[in-house]
């Protein structure tokens, strides 16, 4: 009895459940303190990195999807640029052939019709230097065979109108038997 | 010969630690009678989580680093798991209440095992009735003020019951909203605070008085026990430290909650 008497006295000043007052006040400042440091300046501070930093990964994500965009934009412009190049190139090369086709047939027509000029040329000049020699070897057979048959016959055929139808009836003779002979060769 | 004289006449008879535990002392001879411990480690608290928050949040990064990680880590608990679920759209707004009222009690709450404090600060109702009471005249404030002096009053009865129930009903409920809350809210953690510091002094005692006070064959076993006992209830204690610092918080945030909206 005694001894709970006097623990009840000793604690009477210093009962749980009644504050203190100078700890209310202590209380109330530590937690201003943690209010005005944390609270006011520090925790907004966290807010608004955290909401940058929100905004940060949904851009990012914005931008890599334009990126993207972009490109498969250039990508597709390039193959378009390909393809148009290619085809220009296979146009170049169609042009190209078809140019150098037609050059080529120039080239032949002009080296036939050169070809064949040179031939007519030839032909003709060949047709003149036989004419040529078909006339003086036909005026000197003529004198000739004039001069022959006046030995042998004794008489000058001085006539000159005479002496060239002697010769060309002689000569047609000639021709004739020439003629009959080469038909009897073949 | 009271508990008080236990440990200072060295007694030869066990004797358990009492009320005694939870007075103290002017910190020095002669120095003012407020400057005690609890006094000078409670403002040591805040000055230990503005200090770390500082470290943290100083110069926020978007891509955190150090101890912004661990700062960021109590963040987004004390906003996904107290706030958010209360407050919801609301939850940025009050974030920097919330955040300064759960670190700051978890870390009063935390001195009871650390070496040399060894007391838990909130075992003070000065200490919980002071965070109490804010958030009530905030939560008045509030309904005051976002529900209209009449409507505040009016939306905490629920409608449409029979009439003889509202005979009960309506004081029950500003009993308990204006009353009995607040007073629960503190009393919830300084009780919890209160027994846990008992409870561990106790034990350590029993360690400390059967080892090496007083060691005998006998009571040798009931020390090792009184050990052993003190470092699991230490576990123990740990966990209800945090849970009462969550706790006291999300309330906070519920009180908050139930002045800027009607419940029903």
């Amino acid at each position: 009895m005694i001894r709970a008497a006097s623990v009840l006295a000793a604690e009477e000043a210093n009962n749980p459940l009644i504050p203190h007052p100078f700890e209310l006040v202590v209380g109330i400042f530590s937690f201003a303190v943690v209010m005005i440091v944390l609270g006011r300046i520090l925790v907004p501070r966290l807010q608004k990195t955290l909401a940058e930093r929100t905004e940060a990964i949904e851009g990012g994500l914005v931008r890599a999807e334009e990126a993207q965009k972009e490109a498969q934009q250039v990508l597709d412009q390039y193959k378009a640029q390909q393809k148009a190049a290619a085809v220009e190139a296979s146009n170049e090369r169609r042009k190209a052939e078809e140019q150098g086709a037609q050059i080529i047939a120039e080239a032949k027509e002009k080296a036939q019709a050169e070809a064949r000029k040179i031939v007519e040329d030839a032909k003709k000049q060949i047709e003149a230097e036989r004419q040529q020699a078909l006339q003086s070897l036909r005026a000197e057979i003529g004198t000739m065979s004039v001069e022959l048959a006046g030995r042998v016959v004794g008489e000058s055929l001085e006539d000159g109108a005479r002496q060239s139808r002697v010769v060309d009836r002689f000569l047609e003779e000639l021709e004739s038997r020439a003629r009959t002979q080469e038909q009897v060769q073949s | 010969m009271n508990a008080l004289t236990v440990l200072a006449s060295g007694g030869d008879e066990f004797q358990a630690p009492g009320l005694e535990l939870f007075d103290f002392p002017p910190l020095f001879a002669g120095g003012p009678e407020w400057l005690t411990k609890p006094v000078v480690f409670a403002v040591f608290a805040s000055v230990v989580v503005c200090a770390f928050f500082w470290w943290a949040f100083a110069k926020p990064k978007l891509v955190p680093r150090g101890a912004q990680n661990i700062g960021e880590i109590g963040y987004m608990f004390v906003r996904d798991e107290i706030a958010r679920p209360f407050l919801g759209k609301n939850t940025d707004r009050w974030m920097p209440m919330l955040m300064s009222l759960f670190f700051l009690i978890w870390f009063w709450n935390m001195f009871a095992v650390v070496p040399i404090i060894q007391f838990p600060i909130a075992s003070h109702i000065a200490f919980p009735a002071v965070l109490a009471l804010f958030v009530y005249f905030v939560k008045v404030y509030l309904g005051l003020r976002r529900q209209g002096p009449v409507k505040y009053f009016t939306n905490m009865i629920p409608k449409g019951l029979p009439l003889p129930v509202y005979f009960l009903l309506v004081p029950i409920e500003y009993l308990s909203t204006f009353l009995i809350a607040p007073f629960t809210h503190a009393v919830r953690l300084f009780a919890n605070m209160f027994a846990g510091h008992m409870i561990l002094a106790f034990f350590s005692l029993v360690g400390f008085w059967f080892l090496f006070e007083k060691p005998t064959a006998a009571g040798f076993g009931v020390g090792l026990v009184g050990v052993l006992v003190t470092i699991i209830l230490t576990a123990l204690e740990l966990l209800i430290q945090f849970l009462q610092a969550f706790l006291f918080a999300m309330l906070a945030a519920m009180y908050i909650q139930s002045g800027l909206e009607a419940e029903h």
